[in-house]
Formats: structure tokens, C-alpha cells, sequence
């Protein structure tokens, strides 16, 4: 057992490696939870898909360079050690994230614009790609054996911690900008979406100086003092053949799945809430909020109990559950979000129009439509077309489209389906730091953990909205359809793990 | 029994990567064509090069499936 010093040490390993983490995942995911407003700011307005779709391109791209970023920043940790490594990406992705805050939009400097905030994201990519396997193995290496899984856990539970910090940042600015709601949304919109990039700096700056106060891991330090790091890690990572099979398996054996589930239950399920089940934009972020919240606890739980059962068969566990059940509860949201039977009779309505001036001279025309439902579900309908000029008798196409607020039940409901989702999500990620450092020796760990790490959460896990949005795009009368590919995913990543992974729990990471 | 299992797994990770990869080609063809822009095809070309290389280690960890190399998995990478 660790003495009063040790845990007091552990305690402050922990603090500073999570909160840096924490603050990275939230610089990373303030960009997707707002691509939509990114859109409209950064990217040609001439079509709305496009302009979402170009941003989930950028978005995809931030997670593509991950793996880049794995290998840059996880050979820099081998080589010069943790410490200083993961100390600089928090400074690049800190940096990075101000400067999108800091960027004139589209309007303003055409298309430099987005080229410059595409930059700055791939740039957040590669840090994000050295920070998570800096902080696991800084703390792996610092923790008691047989307490691992355990201590490891707190930094599992950042990437969804970060994710509820910037859907809780965003959600407050939205509202705070000015007394009427109205207006503040259109604040949020116009300039406000920058606070959340902005504030990350006070952020990074407190985690900056608490990291500066941490010393070199110990196993780190002393194969420096012996003179026995590794020369070259990404030779030895990925050049040396029994090191090479161990970080396929580690791919293709885990990390591949639980990065689909672990994306698939959390951005997949907001994004299914907003875009599918056209839930307004608070319900849909504050149902994941609350998901987050009470799931979070279990990424301690899950790997806790590895360090006592073995990691492989809870991370499997979770990813049969999974396969298992995502696609009933995703079917269980839409049946619970459907307009009623009785649409378009309505309890109650109400309706209002404006006219907005556009330069040239032209009016756009907004109709809102409100409805009332006997379960409690209100719905706003939004049609718009433009009135022009020179023809009065003339009118554009008119676009119109939903947005539902649920009733109480149903809306606790939803938040049931998303805990259990990520529930699962706790059980394939909350061991999985603990089982990734215990597969590679110290001198190549940072290196060779990141980019297994990386390409199944980056490129497996990143790429599900893309993809999904795809396949219900060429499959437009089943909404579900978007599940097939990280159900798939996880499933052949299921077998695979079964069949090849070890489930011991008490390899040494000292060498 | 479990030996061999793997050795079939194997086949199939070096199966299941052509067939990926010709899913994948197949899609982006289809997709560029509805959409010859520029964006449109950067993207596809991103995931194929990106796929491609998965495409590549799938069929390597399944070789090595193949092979045996994973009957007696080590459990960390210094294991002989």
C-alpha cells in the first residue's frame, strides 16, 4: 500500500495530468458542439448542407491529424520525457484554440477566413494527438500496481467531462448576453460563439503552471539516468515486429471499438437528439449534460474493477452491449420524439411574421409557427422565402423546417436512453488507458500507445457523424441506417478482442 | 481450437480489407460524381489514402493472425 506521501504525490499526478486533459478535450470539442454556427461564420452561405457538411469535413480532419499528432508528440515523450511533452500540447491547443476565438469571419476576410480556423484545427488535432497519451502514461507510471486501472480512470473520465464543460460553456454564454432570450441567440451567433474559444486561455494558463510544478515520471527518470531510453521510438514502436503486432491488436482488438461506442453514444446520440429528431438546440445539449453527469462516476467504477477482473472482458462487455442494444434505444428516441398522431391538430397555435430588410433591397419573410400538443410536445415550425423588389408578384421557394420541445417525462426519458449509452461508454473506455500502458515497455510507451489510441478514436470513432450522415443520406427512409457502420465496427472489434486479447491485469510497467 | 479460430480471423482481416477498400472506392467514385467540386473530392481522397493505410495494417495484423503469431501472445512487448 502506498504510504500518507504516496497517495498525497498520486493525488496531485492526477489533478494536474486530468485538468489538462480535461481542458484539452474541451478546447477540441467547443468547435464541434458549435459547427454549425462555424458554418454560417467561416464558410459560403450559398448552401446550408454544404456549409454543415464542410465544417464536419474540418471537424474530421482535426481528428485525422490525431494520429499525426501521436506520433510527433509520443516520440518527443519517449525521447525528452512526459513531462515537457505533454506540457506543450496543452500550450499549442490553448494557443490554438484563442486564436480561432480571435479569427474575422467570412464576411470580413473572405476566403482567408476559413483556410486560417482549418489551419488552427488541424492544429488542436496534432496537440490533442500528444496529450491523452502523455497524461495516461505520466500517471500509469506514477500509480501503485494493482491500483492502475483505477488511477488511470481519472483521466478517462476527462474526454467526457471536457465535452460537458463546453456543452455547459456554450449553453451559459448563449443565454447571457443580453435579458431577452431572442436577442441573446442572436448575440451567441453574431460574436458571442467566440467566448468559449476565449475563456480557454484562463484555463490553460492556471493548468499550465500546475503542470510546471509536476516532476518527471519516475520510471521516465530513471531510464534517463541509466542512459537506456529509446534512440529512435518510432523504429522501435513500429519497426521492431513484436512491438508492431502488439499495437494492431491493441487497434484492432480494442481501441477501434471503443472509439465507435464511445463516439456513437455521445456526439452520434446529441447529433441524432438535434438533426433527426429535430429536438431544439437546449433540449438536445442538455440531455447529453445530464447523461454526462450521472454516467461519468463509472469510468472510476469500470476501471477500478479491472484492476481486481482483468480489463478485457468489461471493455468487451461494453462493446457487446452495445452492438447489442444501440440501435432499439436510438429507434426508442425517435418513437419518443415523434410528432403525435394527431399532427396537424393541434391543442393550441400560434403564429407570427416579420420582414427582414436585405441590402439589396429585397424582404426575407420568417413565419414562425407554434403548436401546442395534447402529450406536452410543442413544435415550431419556421418557413421562410424572400419577397423581391422589382416583383412583387414574385416570391423564392420557401424552406421551412421543425424544431420539438418534449414534456418533463419524455424528456427524462431521453436522458435515461443517453446515460445508459454512455454507461457502456464507461466500460470500454474507463479500463482502456490502464490496458494500453500495460502493453508497451517504458521506453517506447508514449509513442506506441498514442497511435493505436488515436486512429481508433480519431479516425474509427471521429469519422461515425461522417459517415452516418452518409449512409442516411443514400438511405434516406430509415433513420437508423447511420448506426450500421459503428455497429459494425464494434462488432468485428468485439470477435477479434475475444478471441486475442489477454485478460490479465498485473503486467509490471516498471522495466 | 481457439488457434484456429484465430488462424480463420486472420483470413477474414485479410479478406475484409480488399473488400473495404473497394466499398470505400466505390462510394467516393459515386459521390464525386454527383458532386465534382474541388472540396468533394479532397475529402474522398483524404479517406481513401487515410483507409488505405488501415487497409494495409488490417491485412498485416491478419497475416500475422495467419501465421501464428498470435497463439501465445505475449503479454507485453519485451515477452520473447
Amino acid at each position: 500500500m502506498p504510504t500518507h506521501t504516496d497517495q498525497q504525490t498520486i493525488r496531485r499526478v492526477i489533478w494536474a495530468s486530468s485538468l489538462g486533459t480535461l481542458i484539452e478535450w474541451y478546447d477540441f470539442y467547443i468547435f464541434g458542439s458549435l459547427a454549425t454556427v462555424i458554418a454560417g461564420q467561416f464558410f459560403p452561405k450559398t448552401d446550408p448542407t454544404a456549409a454543415l457538411l464542410a465544417t464536419l469535413a474540418t471537424f474530421a480532419a482535426g481528428f485525422i491529424v490525431r494520429p499525426f499528432g501521436a506520433l510527433v508528440f509520443g516520440r518527443l515523450g519517449d525521447l525528452v520525457g512526459r513531462k515537457h511533452t505533454f506540457l506543450l500540447t496543452l500550450v499549442i491547443m490553448g494557443g490554438s484554440t484563442f486564436a480561432i476565438g480571435l479569427v474575422p469571419n467570412y464576411a470580413s476576410i473572405g476566403f482567408a477566413a476559413p483556410m486560417i480556423v482549418l489551419v488552427l484545427r488541424l492544429v488542436q488535432g496534432l496537440a490533442l494527438g500528444g496529450e491523452y497519451g502523455g497524461a495516461a502514461t505520466y500517471v500509469a507510471e506514477h500509480a501503485p500496481p494493482g491500483r492502475r486501472g483505477f488511477y488511470t480512470a481519472w483521466i478517462q473520465t476527462t474526454a467526457s467531462l471536457g465535452l460537458f464543460v463546453s456543452l455547459g460553456v456554450i449553453l451559459l454564454t448563449r443565454h447571457s448576453l443580453d435579458s431577452d432570450p431572442v436577442a441573446s441567440i442572436a448575440k451567441f451567433n453574431d460574436w458571442g460563439w467566440r467566448i468559449p474559444f476565449l475563456a480557454s486561455s484562463a484555463l490553460v494558463l492556471v493548468s499550465v503552471y500546475i503542470r510546471l510544478q509536476m516532476k518527471e515520471s519516475p520510471l521516465f527518470a530513471k531510464l534517463k539516468l541509466e542512459g537506456t531510453t529509446s534512440a529512435n521510438p518510432l523504429k522501435e514502436s513500429f519497426g521492431n515486429k513484436q512491438n508492431l503486432k502488439m499495437v494492431l491488436l491493441a487497434l484492432f482488438g480494442a481501441t477501434m471499438g471503443q472509439g465507435v461506442v464511445w463516439y456513437t453514444g455521445q456526439f452520434y446520440a446529441q447529433s441524432f437528439l438535434e438533426n433527426v429528431c429535430q429536438l431544439d438546440f437546449d433540449q438536445s445539449r442538455t440531455i447529453l449534460i445530464w447523461a454526462i453527469l450521472f454516467a461519468t462516476p463509472f469510468f472510476v467504477v469500470f476501471g477500478a474493477w479491472s484492476d481486481k477482473v482483468g480489463r478485457k472482458w468489461i471493455m468487451l462487455g461494453g462493446m457487446l452491449l452495445a452492438v447489442l442494444t444501440y440501435r432499439p434505444m436510438f429507434g426508442a428516441m425517435e418513437s419518443a420524439t415523434a410528432l403525435p398522431d394527431s399532427w396537424p391538430m393541434a391543442i393550441g397555435s400560434t403564429s407570427q411574421e416579420e420582414l427582414q430588410q436585405l441590402t439589396n433591397g429585397d424582404q426575407l419573410r420568417k413565419r414562425t409557427d407554434g403548436f401546442d400538443f395534447a402529450n406536452g410536445m410543442h413544435v415550431v415550425g419556421l418557413t421562410t422565402d424572400t419577397l423581391f423588389k422589382d416583383q412583387p408578384d414574385l416570391r423564392s421557394k420557401f424552406t421551412t423546417s421543425i424544431t420539438k420541445s418534449v414534456p418533463s417525462g419524455t424528456y427524462w426519458w431521453l436522458v435515461f436512453i443517453v446515460f445508459i449509452m454512455i454507461l457502456y461508454v464507461t466500460m470500454v473506455y474507463g479500463p482502456i488507458a490502464a490496458f494500453l500502458v500495460e502493453l508497451f515497455p517504458t521506453k517506447i510507451r508514449y509513442t506506441s500507445m498514442s497511435l493505436p489510441y488515436h486512429i481508433g478514436n480519431g479516425i474509427f470513432g471521429g469519422s461515425t457523424p461522417f459517415i452516418a450522415t452518409l449512409l442516411a443520406s443514400l438511405y434516406p427512409g430509415d433513420a437508423l441506417v447511420g448506426l450500421w457502420y459503428p455497429l459494425g465496427v464494434a462488432a468485428l472489434c468485439l470477435v477479434t478482442g475475444a478471441l486475442f486479447l489477454s485478460n490479465r491485469n498485473t503486467n509490471s510497467v516498471n522495466n | 481450437m481457439i488457434n484456429l479460430l484465430k488462424r480463420i480471423v486472420g483470413i477474414g482481416w485479410m479478406l475484409l480489407a480488399p473488400i473495404a477498400l473497394c466499398l470505400l472506392i466505390k462510394t467516393s467514385i459515386s459521390e464525386v460524381a454527383a458532386k465534382p467540386s474541388l472540396d468533394v473530392k479532397l475529402q474522398w481522397g483524404v479517406f481513401i489514402v487515410v483507409f488505405g493505410l488501415i487497409g494495409i495494417s488490417m491485412v498485416i495484423f491478419g497475416f500475422f493472425a495467419y501465421k501464428g503469431e498470435y497463439d501465445r501472445p505475449p503479454e507485453q512487448t519485451q515477452e520473447p
